[in-house]
C-alpha cells in the first residue's frame, strides 16, 4: 500500500514538473488563424491578419507582454474559460448568447454578414433592400429569403452568429451545413456541394480575390440582433473565478486594460489604419 | 442539458448507419482483397497488398478528407457523374470508411484463409467435393469463425471511426455533441454523455459477438 | 509543385516540421503510454477485485470511446484537473500545460490502453510452468519477475506492440485541437490558405506512409533481436 502511495505521488509530481510553467504576467490572446482577412496563416507559418496586428497594438499600448496563440475555432469559448489563454481576438461578435458565459471588450471593428452564391446560381438575381438591422425589424426582407432559401442547402462555419441566425427561425426551416473553418465553406461553395453560404461579407471577396473564383453577394448585408453589436475582445467574466481572488482580480483588470487600450487606438487612428490595411474599408468601431 | 439529450439519440443513428453501412460494404470488399492476396496471379496479389498497406499505413481523417474536399477539386470530377456520389458528404464518408476497414478486414481474412488446418482441405478433396465448393462449404466458413474476434475489434475501431464524419459536415454523435457545445459551452459534460452512448454500443457489439462465436462453436 | 517548396513561399519547411512534430508526439505518447500500462497491466492481473476493475475499466472506455472524445476530454478538462489537484497541494495559481504535453498525454492515454492489453496478453499466455520452475529454483519474486517474466513478456509483446506504434502514430493526426502543428494541422492549414486540399492532404498521406515505413522497418529489427534463440 505504501508502494502504491509512493507512486500516485510521484506521478503527481512529475504532472507538477512538466507544467510547472505557471502563471506569469504575460497576455496570452488567441486567434483561429483561418478567417482572412480577420485572422489567417501565411506560408511562413505566421499568424497575420487584422486582429494580429492589432492584438500586437493593444498590448503595446497596455504595456503587457502578450503571446498570441492559434485556438480551432469551435473549442475557443471552452478553452478560455478553461484558462488555456486571456482574451480572444477572433473576428468574435458580441452576441447576448455569448455574454452569458463570457465577456467582452467594447468593440473594435464591425463586420456586415452577406450571403454568397456562385456566379449563374438561380439566387444571383435575389432582389431585396441593401441593408437589414435585425435590431429594427425587416419582417418583408426575411419573408423574401424565406422563399429564396426554401429547399436550399446553406454552409456557415459552425458555432458562428451566421449558423445562429440561420437556425432561428427568421428565415424559415433551411438546410444548414456546418463546417469547421471558413476555408472549408468556401471550398464546398466553389465546388457546389452547397447553394449559398453565409459569413462576413469581407470573408467572401477576399476568398474571391485570391482565389479568382466567381464568388458573388447576393441579398441584403445583415447586422443587429443575431448578429450581435460588433467584434470585441473576448475576456473570461470576473465572476468565474470569484471577484476577490486573484485570478478573478486579473480577468477583471484586464478588461479594464483592454477597454482604456482600444479607446486611444480608435483615437489616434490606428484602428482604422489597420482596417483599411487590411479590409480596404475602414471598418473600425 | 438534458434537453440535449433527444438530439444525441437521433445523432446516435446517424452514427449506427454510417458504422453498420461501411462495415457491410467493407466486408464484401475486404473479401474480394483477401481473395486476391492468397491467389496466385502476382499483379493481383501486389495490388492487394499496397491497397492494404496504404489504407492501413495513414490515418482515416487523411482518407476522408483527400475523397471528400481533395476529389471535390477536380473540375473533371465535378461534371462526370461521380459528383451525384462524391457531392454527398454522407457518401463521401461511407466511401473512405469503407476503403478503410475493407483494407483492414482483408488482412484478416488472409490470416484466417492462411491458418486453416490443412486437414481440412485434404479431407475435402478426399471426399471428392469440387475445388469452389470447398472454398465456400469449408474454407469460407472456418476463416469467418477464426477471424471473428479480431473482427469484433475492428468493428470497434470503425464504430469509433464514424466520429470522423463530423469534420466533412455530417452531424453524428460526435458532430451534434460538438454543436451543443458550440451553443452550450459545456464540453466536458456533452462529451461524457456522448462518450458514454458509445461504450453502450460498444458493449452491444461485444455481446453480439460473443453470441454468434458461441453459435459457431465446433460441436465437441 | 512549387507549393511544396522550402523557404518564404512554400509550404515544404513547415511540413518538414510538422512531420518531426508528428514523430515526436508519437513518441513520447508511446513511452506515456508504456507508463500507464506499468501502472494499468498489474491491475489488470491482480486477484484483488477492486484493483482489477480499475484497470478494466481504464482499457474498456478508453478503446470504447473514439479517440476524438477522448482527447477533448482531456484537452478541456486536462488542466482543470491539474489546477485541482494543485490547489489540494495549496497552490493557488494558474498552471499552463503546452501544446506538446497536451497532445501527447491524450494520445499517450490511448496508447497505454491498448499496451496494457498487449501486456496483459503476454503475461497470460506465459506457461504456468515458467513460474513454478522459478518457484523450485528458490528465486526471490521480484528477481524471478525481472530475470524470467519480464523479458519473455517483452518477447511475446513486441510483434503486437508493433500495432500499438500504428495505432498511436495515425491517431496524432487528430490533436489538431490542442493547437499542436503537426503534419494534419500544417496541411489542413496550407490546404486552407492555398485552396489545394487535394496535394496537400495527399502530400500527408504520403508523409504517414514514410513514417510508417521507416518505422516498421526499425521495429521488425527489434523483433528479431528479440526473436534470438526462438
Amino acid at each position: 500500500m505504501i508502494r502504491i502511495k509512493k507512486l500516485i505521488l510521484s506521478i503527481f509530481a512529475f504532472l507538477f514538473l512538466i507544467t510547472s510553467n505557471t502563471y506569469a504576467d504575460k497576455v496570452r490572446i488567441a486567434t483561429e488563424g483561418a478567417y482572412p482577412p480577420w485572422n489567417s496563416k501565411s506560408a511562413d507559418g505566421k499568424l497575420i491578419g487584422f486582429e494580429v496586428e492589432l492584438a500586437n497594438v493593444l498590448c503595446g499600448y497596455m504595456g503587457h507582454e502578450c503571446t498570441i496563440v492559434e485556438q480551432d475555432w469551435d473549442g475557443m469559448i471552452p478553452a478560455l474559460r478553461m484558462r488555456k489563454y486571456d482574451a480572444i481576438m477572433a473576428g468574435m461578435s458580441i452576441t447576448d448568447e455569448r455574454k452569458k458565459v463570457i465577456t467582452f471588450s467594447q468593440g473594435y471593428a464591425d463586420e456586415v454578414a452577406s450571403l454568397a452564391v456562385m456566379k449563374g446560381s438561380s439566387l444571383e438575381s435575389l432582389k431585396t433592400v441593401e441593408a437589414v438591422n435585425l435590431s429594427k425589424g425587416a419582417k418583408k426582407t426575411l419573408k423574401t429569403l424565406t422563399t429564396a432559401l426554401a429547399g436550399k442547402t446553406v454552409g456557415v462555419q459552425v458555432g458562428t452568429i451566421h449558423q445562429n441566425f440561420l437556425e432561428s427561425g427568421d428565415v424559415g426551416k433551411v438546410n444548414v451545413r456546418t463546417y469547421k473553418t471558413q476555408d472549408e465553406v468556401n471550398l464546398d461553395l466553389a465546388a457546389g456541394r452547397i447553394d449559398v453560404a453565409l459569413a462576413a461579407a469581407v470573408a467572401f471577396t477576399d476568398y474571391a480575390e485570391k482565389s479568382g473564383k466567381p464568388v458573388v453577394l447576393v441579398g441584403p448585408t445583415f447586422s443587429g440582433g443575431a448578429f450581435g453589436n460588433g467584434v470585441g475582445v473576448g475576456l473570461r467574466q470576473e465572476a468565474q473565478f470569484g471577484s476577490s481572488t486573484a485570478m478573478g482580480k486579473r480577468d477583471g483588470q484586464l478588461l479594464k486594460d483592454f477597454n482604456k487600450a482600444i479607446n486611444k487606438a480608435r483615437k489616434d487612428g490606428k484602428i482604422s489604419e489597420l482596417a483599411i490595411k487590411w479590409f480596404g474599408f475602414d471598418a473600425s468601431m | 442539458m438534458i434537453s440535449s439529450f433527444p438530439k444525441l439519440l437521433n445523432a446516435t443513428l446517424v452514427t449506427l448507419k454510417l458504422v453498420s453501412l461501411s462495415l457491410i460494404f467493407g466486408i464484401f470488399l475486404g473479401t474480394f482483397f483477401a481473395i486476391l492476396r492468397t491467389g496466385k496471379n502476382k499483379f493481383l496479389k501486389n495490388f492487394s497488398y499496397y491497397y492494404s498497406y496504404v489504407f492501413r499505413g495513414t490515418p482515416m481523417l487523411v482518407q476522408l478528407f483527400i475523397i471528400y474536399f481533395g476529389l471535390a477539386q477536380i473540375e473533371y470530377l465535378r461534371s462526370s457523374f461521380l459528383w451525384i456520389i462524391l457531392k454527398e458528404p454522407y457518401w463521401c464518408a461511407i466511401i473512405a470508411f469503407t476503403l478503410n476497414t475493407g483494407a483492414y478486414t482483408s488482412e484478416i481474412l488472409r490470416s484466417a484463409f492462411e491458418t486453416i488446418d490443412k486437414g481440412y482441405i485434404e479431407a475435402g478433396q478426399s471426399l471428392g467435393i469440387p475445388k469452389n465448393k470447398i472454398f465456400y462449404k469449408i474454407k469460407f466458413p472456418i476463416a469467418i469463425r477464426q477471424s471473428l474476434p479480431a473482427y469484433s475489434n475492428e468493428m470497434i475501431l470503425m464504430l469509433k471511426g464514424t466520429s470522423l464524419a463530423s469534420t466533412v459536415t455530417l452531424m453524428d454523435l460526435t458532430g451534434v455533441a460538438k454543436f451543443i457545445i458550440s451553443t452550450t459551452f459545456k464540453p466536458i459534460e456533452i462529451f461524457i454523455v456522448a462518450g458514454s452512448i458509445y461504450l453502450f454500443i460498444t458493449f452491444l457489439i461485444h455481446t453480439f459477438v460473443k453470441l454468434v462465436e458461441r453459435k459457431l462453436e465446433y460441436p465437441k | 509543385m512549387e507549393l511544396l517548396v522550402f523557404g518564404k513561399n512554400g509550404w515544404g519547411d513547415e511540413l518538414f516540421f510538422a512531420t518531426l512534430m508528428t514523430l515526436a508526439v508519437a513518441i513520447t505518447a508511446m513511452l506515456i503510454g508504456f507508463f500507464f500500462a506499468l501502472i494499468f497491466t498489474p491491475l489488470k492481473i491482480s486477484k484483488n477485485k477492486i484493483l482489477n476493475f480499475i484497470g478494466n475499466f481504464y482499457t474498456t472506455v478508453i478503446r470504447g470511446v473514439p479517440e476524438l472524445l477522448v482527447i477533448y476530454l482531456f484537452f478541456f478538462g486536462g488542466s482543470t484537473a491539474v489546477m485541482f489537484v494543485a490547489k489540494i497541494f495549496g497552490y493557488e495559481g494558474y498552471i499552463e500545460i503546452n501544446a506538446f504535453i497536451t497532445g501527447a498525454f491524450s494520445i499517450g492515454i490511448i496508447s497505454g490502453a491498448y499496451s496494457t492489453e498487449v501486456f496483459r496478453g503476454a503475461y497470460q499466455s506465459i506457461k504456468r510452468g515458467q513460474f513454478e520452475a522459478s518457484k523450485v529454483l528458490g528465486l526471490k519474486k521480484n528477481l524471478s519477475f525481472f530475470k524470467v517474466i519480464l523479458p519473455q513478456m517483452l518477447r511475446l509483446a513486441i510483434p503486437n506492440i508493433t500495432n500499438v506504434w500504428q495505432i498511436t502514430l495515425k491517431d496524432t493526426a487528430l490533436i489538431s485541437v490542442t493547437g499542436l502543428v503537426e503534419i494534419m494541422r500544417q496541411s489542413h492549414i496550407a490546404a486552407g490558405s492555398t485552396r489545394d486540399p487535394l496535394l496537400f492532404y495527399s502530400f500527408a498521406a504520403v508523409l504517414y506512409l514514410i513514417l510508417t515505413f521507416f518505422s516498421m522497418k526499425v521495429l521488425n529489427k527489434l523483433e528479431t533481436h528479440y526473436q534470438r534463440g526462438h
